[in-house]
């Protein structure tokens, strides 16, 4: 009886990749007609595991039962087959294609396309859900929540009954949150199994029936979400009770040393993607920023960084020596040439910050490799830094002439931030520090950046982990939609009004 | 519903080199094995016999072991101009068309003002000449490359075609003797502007010239600023920004060094080897050559090992044809089944087999 | 008006070789494929053709020319599926480079044509040329009567079936890209084989077939010229850099079928243009011969001026595919 209500069960599940283990022995149930969570930190494995269920990866152990039977998911299409079908975090779509021909994708049926009768069975799904797309619509003319209204109509086209969504609001706004969760009830309604991944604890609470909780590649538990609160399911997440007990020194005679005034930046299609951002970074002191992913994060620190070209707004550079600089309109290399000490750990690490094909010394000589008027470049004193960091930071890694991309996460932004904080900066601009890194690692960065704001630097710094900027900032700043929607005081506010002010579009619009 | 995967493939952690060497080494005897079967069928002739004639064809006689040599340096030369924009990530597929406008001009130095120089001069007016002409034909799909991205695989290609007309524009006027449709060989009897021989020997002065620039480009990658520049932009174009290197800047500049080297290899076949331009000075050299820059892995040093490995192969198969009445094109096939066998050995460097049914690593 | 039927009529002889050899990498490419062999893959078509009905036509006493014009299609098709073969061995299972592995097919290609080509005019008894003239003719067989009408008759219907069939082929495969199932799936592997892959399609399998099938193709541009141009004779190097033009008019055609046979008589037209305008001294004749070429780079230019996304390569062209990259 208790196998005919699991619609999927997977057994002992291990996956590895080389000499990383990403699932050890997962266990998993998922019953018909429900929302069950997968929460878990990053790099705790949801999206690996899930991945083994849609048949993109192979698992090196384990077993899989679909409705009771042993079945072996080998490819997508044996995925297909058994009705399981997964809307990944980032979208699979031909952009040159339409909605409809998207949805039809690698379907068998007559060989010459009718697509009218595509398009009337689409809009027939989403009438159903009430969905608003258009079928004959290109995908690259489309926004993010109407490409994910895409890749979930394919999914129903298919015929799927269990539909996993790897965290699929990262992307949305607030009202497009809802609306999906609308929907996604509605089809449990019909009898759909969901599966959920998210690290959203009040998504979790809100949407699902019940949650399942891996940590380190390894399954803690399934509850029922009405015995659960937020904080029994942060204990199962990261293990023990979360007293993050982050150092947070008083700021010493913070003076002003970056005003951003009405800073604007539009995208490639031409979108508002920053919009009049003005504030003020101070020195001595952790500024965080705060904000859904997508809400003009990126666009600001590259702005202000050279990277990024502004339409509008200025930024204003105030050196300790007296004077000011203004940044705005000018390249890296420009304001590096200006005697700006700026200094910029990237969101992409591997992609930006470093080279992922070059050893520790070559990346170390990104900065500054230029100096001096010599044909020749010079590669003893990068050599020497690159030694440094590995002594004072605890590098892992076999030594200097190892190529980074073979370094662990944690290891890759030990060499990163040691470099951009060896040019003893007097701005330092940090995106996600703490992304994917285990806890040990996070703490380094958490004092590498205390120690920075110590010795008087103006450290900017753009986090996902409310938590995690409410005990180590000084200040929040929160973006919503590109606009600036708030600026609080780190030590008094509190995580819901910093959550209200992420949600709250710039037209002062109070989400429901 | 389909079984699990029977070979399953990843991507393997560095292999040592001495085994990297070694499985390399396979792929060419394989080949040459093959290769040998291959003769065999169509000659019915005793393959030892063969790489015996292949052996005696390249490097039988002292005129024979230079003409290999000769080439092997032209193709060098190509290869390592080739190499920085390999490096950037930049395919130029343009070397054929670079290295004829070099020789072009190199011809029409020699034409035009072969008696009205003194011989330094003359020299260096054809080296000068060679490089902008190569460099002129490097930068032209480079500037599109920089600023509109344009795709330089096909336009290097189609450039190509381009210099060939040039050639064939330039023949017209050139011709020698008239109606021939040919240039003939240069200064003839005169031999102004000839690469005179160095040492004693006749190609003395290729094997500086292309010596020099193989340990140069070595140094230029390995340890210049700019060197490290390209590697910067060929590993991430996004890095190379982030740190503030002007990625327009450095496509420009490397296509221009890599023209230019092309465009003196140009001067280096018409000066110091053919004595003559026509469609067909570059030979496909411009093509070979990339594919020996890709094979040593940018390596100037492999690069004399490998170009001089398939020139020795190309002159061994001229003569196993004119010695068993072969046709000389056998030479291509050649060299062809051996560069297939070289390219699907990488393979087994990169990537790790596992095979399911033992369930152990292979 | 008589000097432009015969341009146009030469033009579109001249073009439907490159076209044949554009068709082919049109299928390649779209499926992610950038091969750069084609030249090559030409020459073994030709050659393949030309041996099989030559040897049909020593072996038989009276030889059908019907029968060698089988024969010899099928050897081109199937040499010129080895070849594509090789390419995809090389570059999808092996994971080679497209660019390197497509070059060394073209230097391979070219010589096992020239090689053949020059071994059999020995056999023939060293005469330089050799003929399969049955064959030959039969490729050159126009439609009777249609062909003599004033005006249509040259400019429509004056060619062998290896014309008609290539203008017909161009036709089927466009509808085959825009209007099937398979050739959808095909569009989304060239595009984005991840995707694909996720959809269910198996991309290994449609990049094989239509790197296969679409060298097949390419190398009936070799039987064309072997056959249709020359009338069944072969010179070395008798093609030619057309097979680069046929690289060419992928790129000029925006990879749509269709557009190719208008590129492809436009190409034939340049290609010979120079022979048409008169006063044209020689040196301006070779200016003339590299308008294909010009146009060409012109096109490619004014398509990434223009970022309009229907105008560009497959995105996923020239790159490996390999699932579990991580």
């Amino acid at each position: 009886m208790e196998q005919e209500r699991n619609a999927i069960e997977l057994k002992n599940i291990t996956k590895r990749f080389g000499k990383v283990t990403a699932n050890d022995k997962v266990n998993l149930t998922v019953r018909k007609g429900e929302i069950l969570s997968i929460l878990g930190e990053n790099g705790s494995g949801k999206t690996t595991l899930m991945n083994m269920l849609s048949g993109i990866y192979f698992p090196d152990e384990g077993q899989i039962f679909v409705d009771g039977k042993e079945v072996t998911i080998a490819s997508p299409k044996d995925a297909f087959h058994l009705g399981i079908g997964m809307i990944h975090q980032h979208f699979k779509l031909v952009d040159v294609l339409t909605a409809a021909e998207n949805i039809i994708l690698g379907l068998p049926g007559s060989e010459i396309l009718d697509m009218t009768s595509v398009n009337a069975r689409v809009k027939e799904l989403v009438d159903k859900y009430g969905f608003e797309l258009d079928p004959g619509q290109k995908i690259y003319e489309m926004s993010v929540s109407q490409k994910q209204t895409v890749e979930i109509i394919k999914v129903l086209y298919r015929g799927a009954h269990l539909l996993i969504l790897d965290e699929p609001t990262a992307v949305l706004t607030p009202q497009e949150t809802d609306k999906l969760f609308a929907v996604l009830r509605n089809m449990r309604a019909d009898g759909h199994s969901i599966i959920i991944i998210t690290h959203k604890l009040h998504e979790v609470l809100s949407l699902s029936d019940r949650v399942a909780v891996l940590r380190k590649g390894q399954y803690v538990g399934t509850v029922e979400t009405k015995g659960a609160t937020a904080a029994s399911l942060t204990e199962m997440m990261v293990g023990k009770k979360v007293t993050l007990d982050i150092d947070r020194p008083e700021p010493v005679n913070p003076q002003k040393r970056l005003v951003i005034q009405n800073l604007t930046c539009l995208n490639k299609e031409g979108i508002t993607t920053l919009d009049h951002a003005s504030f003020e970074a101070r020195s001595g002191e952790i500024l965080g920023i705060a904000g859904i992913a997508g809400s003009g994060q990126k666009e600001l620190l590259e702005a202000i960084a050279g990277l990024q070209p502004t339409t509008e707004g200025v930024v204003t550079y105030y050196p300790p020596e007296g004077g000011e600089e203004v940044l705005t309109d000018r390249t890296a290399s420009e304001i590096r040439k200006l005697g700006v000490r700026l200094s910029f750990v990237p969101e992409d690490r591997l992609g930006m910050g470093l080279v992922a094909a070059m050893d520790m010394t070559d990346n170390m000589m990104l900065r500054g490799y230029n100096k001096g008027h010599s044909f020749f470049a010079d590669r003893k004193t990068p050599k020497t830094l690159a030694e440094r960091i590995i002594e004072q930071l605890e590098v892992v890694t076999p030594g200097v002439t190892t190529p980074v991309r073979k370094l662990s996460g944690g290891n890759v932004q030990k060499v990163l931030v040691g470099r951009e904080i060896a040019s003893n900066p007097t701005v330092l601009m940090v995106a996600y520090p703490v992304r994917g890194l285990d806890i040990n690692s996070s703490y380094t960065i958490y004092n590498l950046l205390n120690e920075q704001k110590k010795q008087g630097v103006a450290v900017l710094c753009v986090g996902e982990d409310l938590d995690v900027l409410l005990e180590l900032c000084d200040r929040i700043l929160v973006l919503c939609g590109g606009s600036v929607s708030g600026v609080v005081d780190a030590r008094t506010t509190t995580k819901e009004e910093v959550g209200l002010l992420m949600t709250k579009t710039g037209k002062e619009e109070r989400h429901e | 519903m389909s079984k699990e995967p029977l070979v399953h493939i990843s991507k393997r952690e560095e292999m040592p080199f001495a085994q990297a060497v070694l499985v390399r080494l396979a792929a060419v005897l394989l080949s040459l094995i093959v290769c040998a079967f291959v003769i065999f069928i169509l000659t019915k002739l005793n393959p030892v016999e063969v790489y015996k004639a292949i052996f005696s064809g390249a490097v039988g006689t002292s005129r024979r072991f230079w003409v290999t040599i000769r080439d092997s340096l032209i193709l060098l030369c190509v290869a390592i101009g080739l190499t920085p924009a390999f490096k950037m990530r930049f395919w130029n597929i343009g070397a054929e068309g670079q290295i004829l406008m070099g020789g072009c001009v190199t011809a029409a130095v020699m034409i035009y003002a072969g008696d009205s120089m003194p011989t330094p001069v003359l020299f260096a007016a054809m080296v000068a000449a060679s490089i902008v002409a190569g460099m002129i034909w490097g930068l032209i799909p480079a500037v599109f490359k920089a600023i509109w991205n344009t795709n330089e695989t096909l336009f290097t290609l189609m450039l190509n075609y381009v210099a060939m007309q040039i050639v064939t524009f330039c023949i017209v006027f050139w011709e020698n003797p008239s109606g021939s449709n040919t240039v003939g060989i240069i200064n003839s009897k005169t031999k102004i502007g000839w690469l005179p021989s160095l040492f004693g020997m006749n190609y003395g002065w290729n094997v500086v010239i292309v010596l020099l620039l193989t340990v140069g480009m070595f140094i230029y990658l390995k340890y210049s600023k700019q060197g490290y520049e390209i590697a910067v932009v060929g590993e991430s174009e996004n890095t190379a920004r982030y740190v503030g290197i002007s990625v327009k800047k450095v496509i420009m500049r490397t296509m221009a060094i890599s023209g230019a080297i092309c465009g003196l290899a140009g001067f280096i076949l018409v000066s110091g080897s053919s004595h003559t331009i026509s469609t067909s000075t570059a030979g496909g050299r411009g093509f070979t050559a990339i594919i020996v820059a890709w094979l040593s892995k940018f390596n100037t040093f492999t690069m004399i090992l490998v170009s001089f490995f398939l020139v020795f192969m190309q002159k061994g198969a001229l003569q196993i044809a004119s010695q068993f009445k072969l046709n000389e094109n056998a030479s291509d096939v050649i060299t062809g089944i051996i560069l297939f066998f070289i390219l699907g050995s990488e393979f087994f460097i990169n990537y790790r087999l596992q095979f399911r049914r033992s369930g152990k690593e292979a | 008006m008589g000097v432009i039927i015969i341009f146009l009529q030469k033009a579109i002889a001249q073009g439907i070789g490159i076209l044949y050899g554009a068709l082919g990498e049109i299928i390649t490419e779209k499926s992610g494929n950038l091969n750069l062999g084609v030249p090559g893959i030409m020459y073994m078509g030709g050659i393949a053709g030309l041996m099989g009905a030559f040897y049909y036509e020593q072996g038989t006493a009276n030889p059908n020319g019907f029968v060698g014009m089988l024969i010899s299609f099928a050897c081109a098709f199937l040499a010129a599926v080895l070849g594509g073969l090789i390419y995809s061995v090389l570059t999808i299972t092996l994971r080679a480079n497209q660019n390197v592995t497509g070059l060394a097919l073209t230097t391979f290609g070219v010589g096992f044509g020239n090689f053949f080509g020059g071994s059999l005019s020995q056999l023939a008894g060293g005469v330089g040329q050799i003929s399969v003239a049955a064959t030959g003719a039969a490729y050159t067989k126009t439609i009777p009567g249609l062909s003599s009408i004033p005006v249509i008759g040259p400019v429509l219907f004056s060619y062998g079936f290896l014309t008609y069939l290539c203008i017909a082929l161009a036709v089927v495969l466009s509808f085959f890209l825009s209007k099937t199932r398979k050739g959808l799936n095909l569009r989304a592997v060239g595009e984005n084989p991840g995707t694909a892959d996720a959809a269910g399609i198996d991309v290994t399998r449609y990049k094989y077939l239509a790197t296969c099938i679409g060298s097949g193709i390419s190398g009936l541009g070799g039987l064309y010229f072997v056959m249709e141009y020359s009338g069944g004779t072969w010179t070395n190097n008798g093609f030619g850099d057309r097979g680069w033009l046929a690289i060419a008019l992928v790129i000029f055609a925006l990879w749509k079928p269709v557009n190719a046979i208008w590129g492809s008589i436009l190409f034939g037209g340049l290609y010979i243009l120079y022979l048409y305008i008169p006063g044209l001294g020689r040196s301006m004749q070779e200016i003339f011969k590299m308008l294909p070429y010009l146009v060409t780079i012109i096109v490619l230019i004014f398509t990434s001026f223009r970022k309009k996304r229907e105008y560009q390569a497959p995105q996923g062209l020239g790159l490996p595919y390999f699932r579990e990259e991580r």
